[in-house]
């Protein structure tokens, strides 16, 4: 087990630079997700990390020795691949224990490896098949064992659920956070599914267009996002985020509407951010036309429409409102969120 | 006021007319698709292949009708030292070729698969062997071997001064046999070089990273990912690549004619020079015939030795 850190760390595909400086510093033992949309460099910070892609500037360190130059296999991570890269030809088994065959293990050893991972993913029945003969459930596991079997400092796992079906999904995603809290390694888990990321990470790091935008605990990162960005990204359903300015009797949205600003609000702010779960129902508040309510049992979402301002919102009671029935909400003003009109930087309220 | 009633109109929908209906019967429509098909089999490989094995048990020559004969020309090849003389040089020339194709092809094939500049020019290039017309090459070869004019011995005596004299290629039994050898592996590269190459783009580069992950040396890698996974192709190529070396006729009938003193002949080359100028048909076909058993002995070696592995039998899941 090992510490990870990630220095100024720069990565460039010929003229085109796709990582502008990456800073992060994973905690030893600690989970860590990066997450963001497509084409952000999240595999490719991961696979800088593995060894796969070199470092174009900076530095990445592995419990504190910088790795720039160290070939993957002596860098001691094991990666779990999106699309698992079994090796086809081989055996369960034989996947897993391949990489003590190549460093000349003995037999006994690599059994009773194999054995420890396959009791810890159940994986016991299953070890004399070909990955073709496994279902997609099974073929992950095979992945995760083959990593396990390898002891390593740190595991990276690069989208690893992303061909499973959501039930299975959720399911693997238990299975690998109860996985890390036994084995207690250092682990580094791309997904750009931010409800992934909130539900496993000790840490997440939101990442956007070559940059990290935010890292930090996932509550921290959905009570105080640092930016416009991150709190577009980070919750689900999104935080509204309304432009206009502030007057002189509250937020005037660039639509018409007029929200309610908690006390000493900047007048620098250019965009007003409020979660739909930070919107309760009441009858003395802003009267909403209701557009749109979809019901998903535990809670109610429904989309409102405040002059020509959108806004979702979402309540735990049942709504009885149709379309076109007016209600009236009212945000709640502790939770309010709001950006600078210049840098989007969220500010201190 | 009178109510006119417009007719209902319908889509016409005429009768089919016979021939319609025929083609669309299906046994008529299998056999009308299969014949062109079937009938060009017959005509040009299923009536000469028999009529070559039929000519095999008789004793016909050119001219003269032959009775049948049954055995009795394959009892006399088998007393014939120069068809025991070809046989040899057919299972030699094909066992070396083939070995010297493959590792050649293979490794040139590993060559391309990594990347460097002008790749689809180089694999152009490598391609060239395979389209001049083998007759060209083999005359081409047959300077090359040239005693005087060779330019293997120019470089070696002239310019680079290692020899003396010249190099026999083609005067005495063993440097003959192995010129030929040498012109086959030069023509069957580009197959093996193109055809192992299109397997190895198959093999994910995802497999290599996991075993890089894995800690294995470059020669481990090829050992335990990119031979397994390749031996599949590999089988379906040698195969080929084996009919195609043992039934060889034109290089060797080009460079040498099976001399000198009959040592270079293949099999084929000796049915044909017993059949054709040599005038007996039968002992000819005979020889032909005689090559049947090591064709099939060896597409059932390496089809059932190489072809079929369990990791990749049935259907897969994905
Ligand atoms: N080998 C390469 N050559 C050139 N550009 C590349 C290469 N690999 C990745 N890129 C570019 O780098 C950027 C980051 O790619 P990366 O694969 O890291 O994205 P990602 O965040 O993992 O996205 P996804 O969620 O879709 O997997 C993309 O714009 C991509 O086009
Ligand atoms: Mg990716």
């Amino acid at each position: 087990m090992a510490n990870v850190a990630f220095r100024n760390v720069r990565k460039a595909f010929g003229p085109v630079e796709v990582l502008h400086g990456v800073d992060v510093d994973i905690e030893d033992g600690e989970f860590v997700v990066l997450v963001g949309p497509s084409g952000c460099g999240k595999s490719t910070l991961l696979r800088m990390l593995a060894g796969l892609e070199n470092i174009t500037a900076g530095d990445i360190t592995i419990g504190n020795r910088v790795v720039n130059q160290v070939p993957p296999k002596d860098r001691d991570i094991a990666m779990v691949f999106q699309n698992y890269a079994l090796y086809p030809h081989m055996t369960v088994f034989d996947n897993m224990a391949f990489s003590m065959k190549l460093a000349k293990a003995p037999k006994a050893v690599m059994e009773s490896e194999v054995a420890r991972a396959a009791k810890i993913l159940g994986l016991e029945q299953l070890l004399q098949r070909y990955p073709r003969q496994l279902s997609g459930g099974q073929r992950q596991r095979v992945a995760m064992g083959r990593a396990i079997v390898r002891n390593p400092q740190v595991f990276l796992f690069d989208e690893p659920l992303s061909n499973l079906d959501a039930k299975l999904r959720v399911q693997m995603r238990a299975e690998i956070k109860e996985l890390h809290q036994r084995l207690k390694v250092t682990t580094v888990y791309v997904t750009h599914d931010q409800i992934e990321a909130m539900t496993m990470a000790d840490k997440i790091v939101v990442m956007n267009s070559g940059n990290v935008e935010q890292a930090g605990r996932p509550l921290e990162l959905y009570d105080t996002p640092a930016n416009l960005f991150v709190a577009g990204f980070i919750g689900s359903p999104a935080m509204n985020l309304i432009p206009g300015r502030v007057g002189s009797g509250g937020f005037e949205a660039a639509g018409g509407a007029v929200l309610p600003l908690p006390p000493g609000a900047s007048a620098a702010a250019g965009t007003y951010g409020i979660r739909p779960e930070h919107f309760r129902l009441d009858p003395n508040g802003l009267q909403a036309r209701v557009q749109l309510v979809e019901p998903t049992g535990s809670e109610t979402q429904v989309f409102v429409r405040l002059a020509d301002t959108l806004m979702s919102c979402a309540f735990r009671e049942r709504i009885t409102a149709g379309p076109g029935d007016i209600i009236g909400i009212s945000p709640d003003l502790s939770l309010v969120h709001l950006f600078d009109s210049g840098t989007g930087q969220r500010l201190a309220a | 006021m009178s109510v006119t009633t417009a007719p209902a109109w319908r889509p016409a929908r005429q009768e089919p007319g016979w021939l319609v209906r025929l083609f669309e019967y299906k046994p008529f429509l299998v056999f009308a698709c299969l014949l062109p098909a079937v009938g060009l089999l017959m005509v040009f490989l299923t009536y000469p292949l028999g009529l070559g094995i039929f000519l095999a048990f008789t004793d016909t020559t050119i001219g003269r009708r032959g009775i049948w004969v049954g055995l009795e020309n394959f009892q006399y090849l088998l007393e014939d030292p120069l068809w025991w003389n070809a046989v040899f040089y057919s299972v030699f020339y094909t066992a070396v070729a083939t070995v010297g194709k493959f590792a050649l092809g293979l490794w040139l094939a590993l060559l391309l698969n990594n990347h460097m500049p002008f790749k689809s020019l180089l694999r152009a290039i490598i391609l060239l062997p395979w389209i001049v017309p083998t007759v060209l090459s083999a005359i081409a070869f047959w300077w090359i071997y040239d005693p005087q004019f060779s330019i293997i011995s120019f470089l070696l005596v002239d310019v680079l001064g290692w020899r003396t004299t010249n190099i026999d290629f083609l005067g005495s039994a063993w440097p003959a046999r192995f010129s030929l050898i040498a012109a086959n592996i030069w023509r069957g590269i580009p197959f093996v070089a193109i055809s192992l190459l299109a397997g190895l783009q198959t093999i994910s580069p995802s497999l290599y990273e996991a075993a890089l992950l894995d800690g294995s040396s470059a020669w481990q890698r090829f050992r335990y990912i990119t031979f397994p996974m390749l031996l599949p192709i590999l089988a379906i190529v040698m195969t080929f690549s084996i009919i195609f070396t043992f039934t060889d006729f034109q290089l060797v009938y080009a460079i040498t004619r099976g001399g000198p003193v009959n040592s270079t002949h293949l099999l084929a080359t000796l049915a044909f020079q017993r059949g054709i100028p040599g005038g007996q048909l039968g002992e000819g076909a005979a020889i032909a015939v005689s090559m049947i058993p090591f064709l099939v002995f060896a597409t059932l070696f390496s089809y059932f030795g190489l072809a079929r592995r369990k990791w990749q039998q049935g259907e897969g899941n994905d």
